[in-house]
């Protein structure tokens, strides 16, 4: 297992390698010059971006961009974004942020999808089925903003159960509201993965086995049905915490969580390439990473999947 | 011009409201009289967002870091809240022929620092800001002083892939129209007449600076020492993507006397946060409102809610190489455009009133402001008129009947809500297609612009730097002017505007840019939309809050309860 | 079907018959007879035919939508009508703009099922099929399709869409394509994990090791006996992420990066009624309503076929 892991980790070199030139060249295709940007509907002098654009590396050809990039990166050195802030300084203020964020979101998707599609599951038909799905649908169907803002106005300022916006002092406690809402897509895939898991688990010969030789309903269901049900759910949300951490664009701004999705989304915007690939390289490193985490999972869930062929 | 393109869409606001309420319900001003005095110790938190730059002033263009510098600096005049230019550190200045001028700076006050403020203070921050290799954004302010094309020199250059590029060859390091005289005189001499100078001497680019921040601009640009109303509360007061905590400069003698202990900005990425904040005493101001919180403001916030006008505007440009819009046809085209889009009732329902229809291309927040301008029925809508002359001009050269008719906007500025409106006017009014062209990008907007690649119209918006006429004319619509970026020009209006710049007195000057404005009305190279206004919403626990003649609040006068 | 892993190892199972049924089906023409069983079975189930007239309804509504309404949604939108109530033809109000509401979802709903449709067809297509094939060879393929999911994960989708709709070809043309093209280009990892993980669920179960000892080969078995019983993450994925489709392309067209304003859609809709929602929250419902019943038409659709096409359930 152990050589398993580190080639696993081994392999993160040409994906690292491959995502930031990747998106180096993306934001270096951008259209529109950033550094006239800068300066809204007023042009500064020519000189001053001429200046400017000197300062950034702007004037080289995409290959010399990137290679002083990479050269950088390996001297441990970020370079500073357009607002002449350190791009390293900026990475240890988001990260962290949007970290516990998306543990929260993942712990809340995770333990109420997989326990209401359980017994959705289990029920199947039944009014909690029925309730559940017009709930995914409701979900689905009513975008972020507008359940982000009713729940903000509801629960935030007229019930007054939690601090409507988190700002600087961030707190496991004042995130739930913001962890709650970006969850909720994923809670229904969750939630309808897992059902279609136990639904499907429920006919598979083991059960009727297992209760056929008197194991105890509960018994049944929690050690066979719901751990076979659990490998597409665990998959889901090893790939939704890409979302969760790099998408939470809108509800990090309905919240003003000065997270990762503000800051990438404002550097994209900006065409700040080094900005945008320090914070996708990282991204990077916690999908493989997750991956990872989720393929380990898969054997010990079942143990007929080995590690290699 | 502090931009935003955020506070542009979303805060852009009105006039009109104002006239019909009275001043804005229960604006700052009206019941300021009960809680003048308040608690002068306690620290307000006010709306903001992160600042695009470091603090130095020459360098902050943008509304954020601007209001900040505002507070930091005390320059030569400042503006009053109507827009006046009044002598603040300056003693005097004078000029025999607009060009060339003697200004006296007062003596004995100090930066925070303890460093005397002298004319030596102001002579190396110009130079500092004018040499283009500084980079500092407001550069181009100090284009007027003689010897400015010397520090922003450039020489082209070909890089590694062998394409020219352009880098700064300053052929100076100070501008040779700027001499310092002694400790208290300061004498410009400008490269040619300008009435009107003195009147930007209260921008943030002619702020004065202690000379720690010449040495290490980048340091200083961290945590700025000024002279003005307020001074960073300690090292490091500028918490990135979070706060800049300002206390009350205590040895402030000035216009500006702060009536609160200091001004926290909190940072939000979106509007909408701030205002629940507000809204649940968590912030006590914020000046940016979300779009759709624009009709409820007033009935959210019954007392403590501003709408007020400022000199700034919303227009549609027509570019001026769109075959379509140039010649006769062209321009009654123009013409069928703007009386085609029924202002009156854009801002009422889009803007629930927070903005006021437009009557001439600058604004009614400046002096020698004029609503009569010959040839501004234009701007009237008359649907019936509008079809008429789109129809002579389909006559002359007739529009493809498969041409949609494109209206770009950025998205990230609110923009949507009246493009839509507008599109929906010219398609129902005279019978075209018409639609929004969105760009997530404000650079590719802009890339656009000033490639002279526009497929069709642009929104743009302008916010005066400083209070004139000419400010709304000359960067705009001047021959070559830096943001004339849709062409326009015509050698008549550029007359005008030169001999308003040269006149002796600001009222004859002013008549030159009215007489300007006569020329735009003809030939339309943009449609005046609307005028601006500042919102702002303040929780109970504050009062005096209003705005000056360019939408920013005066966070000092506003006071905590 | 699945073994415990605790192996209890009962007798009766071994000699029931009806495995030795199943195998004869198979042997004969395998996967006909497993789409044609559950046709058969899918013809006679409520929910199916539920479902199937639903989403007939919603084809045709796209196809002609003249049929439903009169009024042209996209001239004669008058702010005076801004936010108004239902009136006589109108069933619905209007929009803040002034539109007919009834009118612009009828004519929305075109551009939004396309969009819906094409987008989980060619994911399911490339993200089935890279999955599949990750999954179930594992060793180089898998590394290297699982990592090239990778590098495509961590795009975040707004560099995505801004760089896609800058290609030549897609600048001047932007429509129903290019957000498909966005969405599937950015799309595909999420099917093709999910596949992959379901996939290696079940490729060393007892039935797939039989059918290859028994001669199928390995692209056979996997086609024939191990996707089948990995249909149940694929389905429900397929069916959800049709209604994120529509909803995403709402997004990208609000911030400039979709189809051009003037192409109704039901996300255009949703996204425009932003600006009312704390005035007439009414007019987010509609839309929001009709991009509803069409997830719930296919997830009703997706749970029949998934019971019809279940290898388990079918032994019954």
């Amino acid at each position: 297992m152990i050589q398993f892991i580190l080639r696993r980790l081994l392999q993160v070199i040409p994906v690292f390698l491959g995502t930031t030139l990747l998106v180096y060249f993306m934001v270096f295709a951008l259209p529109g010059d950033p550094i006239r940007a800068l300066f809204g509907d007023r042009p500064p002098s020519e000189a001053v971006i001429a200046q400017l654009r000197q300062q950034y590396n702007l004037d080289e050809p995409f290959w010399v961009q990137y290679g002083l990039f990479l050269k950088n990166l390996f001297t441990f050195n970020l370079g500073v974004d357009f607002t002449g802030q350190p791009i390293a300084d900026t990475l240890a203020r988001v990260f962290p942020v949007t970290a516990m964020l998306a543990i929260e979101a993942l712990i809340i998707q995770g333990v109420f999808g997989i326990a209401f599609g359980l017994v959705a599951g289990l029920r199947k038909g039944g009014i909690f089925d029925s309730s559940v799905l017009v709930l995914s649908l409701v979900v689905i169907a009513i975008p972020t903003f507008v359940l982000g803002f009713a729940l903000q106005l509801l629960i935030g300022v007229q019930l007054g159960w939690a601090k409507p916006t988190v700002g600087s002092n961030v707190t496991w406690g004042s995130l739930i509201l913001p962890a709650v809402v970006l969850g909720m897509v994923s809670f229904a895939y969750v939630l309808r993965l897992t059902r279609a898991s136990v639904i499907e688990n429920m006919n598979a010969d083991y059960v009727r086995t297992a209760t056929a030789k008197g194991l105890a309903r509960r018994q049944v269901v929690t050690t066979h049905v719901l751990r076979n049900s659990l490998i597409p759910v665990i998959t889901y949300l090893g790939a939704s915490l890409g979302a969760l951490m790099g998408g939470a664009i809108v509800t990090e701004a309905i919240f003003n969580v000065p997270g990762v999705g503000q800051k990438l989304y404002q550097a994209i915007l900006r065409s700040e390439g080094p900005t945008v690939v320090a914070i996708v390289s990282v991204l990077v490193l916690v999908f493989v990473l997750a991956n990872l985490l989720v393929d380990l999972l898969y054997a010990w869930l079942d143990p007929r999947i080995r590690y290699e062929n | 011009m502090r931009f935003s393109r955020t506070s542009k869409a979303l805060g852009m606001v009105a006039i009109a409201a104002l006239a019909l309420t009275g001043c804005g319900a229960g604006g700052g001003t009206s019941n300021g009289a009960d809680q003048a005095a308040g608690d002068p110790n306690k620290v307000i938190t006010a709306y903001s967002n992160e600042p695009q730059n470091p603090l130095m002033p020459a360098n902050t263009g943008e509304v954020y870091g601007g209001r900040v510098v505002e507070l930091l600096f005390e320059g030569l005049t400042s503006y009053d809240p109507s827009g006046k230019s009044v002598n603040a550190l300056a003693e005097s200045i004078e000029s025999p022929d607009g060009q060339n001028y003697t200004i006296k700076v007062k003596t004995g006050t100090k930066f925070t620092n303890g460093e005397e403020v002298t004319a030596k203070s102001f002579v190396d921050a110009w130079n500092f800001a004018a040499l283009s290799t500084n980079a500092q954004g407001n550069s181009s302010f100090f284009e007027s002083i003689e010897g400015y094309d010397a520090v922003s020199a450039t020489k082209t250059q070909k890089g590694a892939d062998g394409k020219e590029t352009d880098v700064p060859a300053p052929t100076a390091q100070t501008l040779s129209g700027l001499v310092l005289k002694d400790d208290t005189t300061i004498e410009v001499k400008l490269a040619q007449p300008e009435a009107d100078w003195p009147l930007r001497l209260g921008y943030s680019a002619f702020m004065p600076l202690p000379a720690e921040a010449i040495k290490d601009p980048k340091k200083y640009g961290e945590n700025p020492v000024g002279n003005g109303p307020y001074k960073m509360e300690k090292e490091g007061a500028w918490q990135h993507d979070s706060q800049i905590a300002l206390v009350k400069n205590p040895d402030y003698k000035g216009a500006r006397e702060a009536k609160n202990g200091g001004v926290t900005f909190k940072f939000y990425t979106d509007p909408a946060p701030a205002y629940t904040d507000v809204q649940g005493n968590n912030l006590d101001v914020t000046d940016v409102l979300p779009t759709n919180a624009l009709t409820t403001f007033t009935s959210d916030f019954p007392e403590n809610n501003l709408n007020k006008p400022y000199a700034g505007n919303s227009t549609l440009n027509i570019p001026g190489y769109l075959p379509e819009f140039t010649g006769e046809a062209g321009q009654l085209r123009r013409q069928a455009l703007s009386m085609a889009i029924n202002r009156d009732e854009i801002t009422k329902v889009i803007f629930s009133g927070t903005r006021i229809p437009a009557k001439d291309f600058t604004s009614p927040a400046i002096d020698g402001y004029n609503e009569n301008v010959a040839g501004s029925e234009v701007l009237k809508f008359d649907a019936a008129k509008a079809k008429e002359l789109w129809a002579k001009a389909d006559a002359i050269t007739p529009w493809p009947a498969d041409k949609t008719l494109q209206l770009a906007y950025n998205t990230d500025g609110g923009n949507k809500e009246w493009i839509d409106a507008v599109a929906n006017n010219f398609k129902n009014n005279l019978g075209i297609k018409a639609e929004g062209q969105p760009f997530a990008k404000f650079a590719e907007i802009l890339e656009l612009r000033s490639s002279k690649e526009l497929p069709g119209l642009t929104r743009a918006g302008w916010q005066a730097d400083y209070p004139s006429l000419y400010n709304f004319l000359g960067p705009l619509l001047k021959t070559g002017a830096s943001a004339n970026y849709e062409g326009y020009s015509n050698p008549e209006f550029d007359k005008l505007l030169n001999e308003g710049l040269g006149a002796q007195s600001t009222e004859d000057a002013n008549k030159k840019f009215t007489q300007a404005q006569e020329i735009l009305f003809k030939d339309l190279p943009n449609l005046p939309l609307w005028y601006n206004a500042r919102q702002a919403v303040w929780s109970q626990n504050v009062s005096n809050v209003d705005s000056g003649w360019n939408g920013v609040l005066q966070y000092w006068a506003i006071t905590a309860k | 079907m699945k073994t415990n892993r605790k192996a209890e190892h009962f007798v009766a199972p071994v000699e029931e018959t009806p495995l030795l049924a199943t195998d004869a089906v198979k042997t004969d023409e395998a996967p006909l007879s497993l789409w044609a069983d559950a046709w058969r079975k899918l013809r006679r189930r409520p929910l199916f035919i539920i479902s199937a007239v639903m989403i007939a309804l919603i084809v045709i509504v796209a196809v002609f939508p003249g049929l439903f309404t009169q009024v042209e949604p996209d001239n004669g939108c008058v702010l005076a009508n801004s936010n108004g109530a239902p009136t006589e033809g109108h069933p619905l109000g209007f929009t803040f703009q002034g539109c007919d509401i009834y009118s612009r979802i009828i004519h929305g709903t075109q551009a939004s099922l396309m969009v819906g449709v094409f987008s989980v067809i060619s994911v399911l297509i490339i993200g089935v099929t890279l999955g599949a094939l990750a999954g179930f060879f594992g060793g180089w393929v898998d590394t290297v399709i699982a990592r090239l999911g990778d590098i495509f994960f961590a795009l975040p989708i707004i560099l995505g869409a801004l760089v896609i709709t800058q290609l030549p070809l897609l600048r001047e043309n932007r429509g129903v394509g290019t957000v498909v093209l966005v969405l599937v280009v950015l799309g595909w990892p999420q099917m093709a994990r999910i596949t992959r993980g379901a996939v290696i669920e079940v490729r060393n179960a007892d039935f797939v090791t039989a059918a290859r000892s028994l001669g199928v080969s390995r692209v056979g078995s996997l086609v024939s006996h191990v996707l089948p019983n990995a249909l149940a993450p694929i389905i429900v994925l397929a069916t959800m992420e049709l209604g994120v489709f529509i909803v995403a392309e709402a997004t990208l067209s609000f911030l400039g990066i979709g189809m051009p304003g003037s192409v109704m859609s039901w996300g255009n809709d949703i996204s425009a009624a932003q600006a009312s929602i704390r005035t007439n929250p009414a007019v987010l419902l509609y839309p929001a309503a009709a991009l509803s019943i069409t997830v719930l038409s296919f997830i009703m659709l997706g749970d029949a076929l998934r019971d019809a096409l279940d290898p388990k359930s079918r032994q019954r």
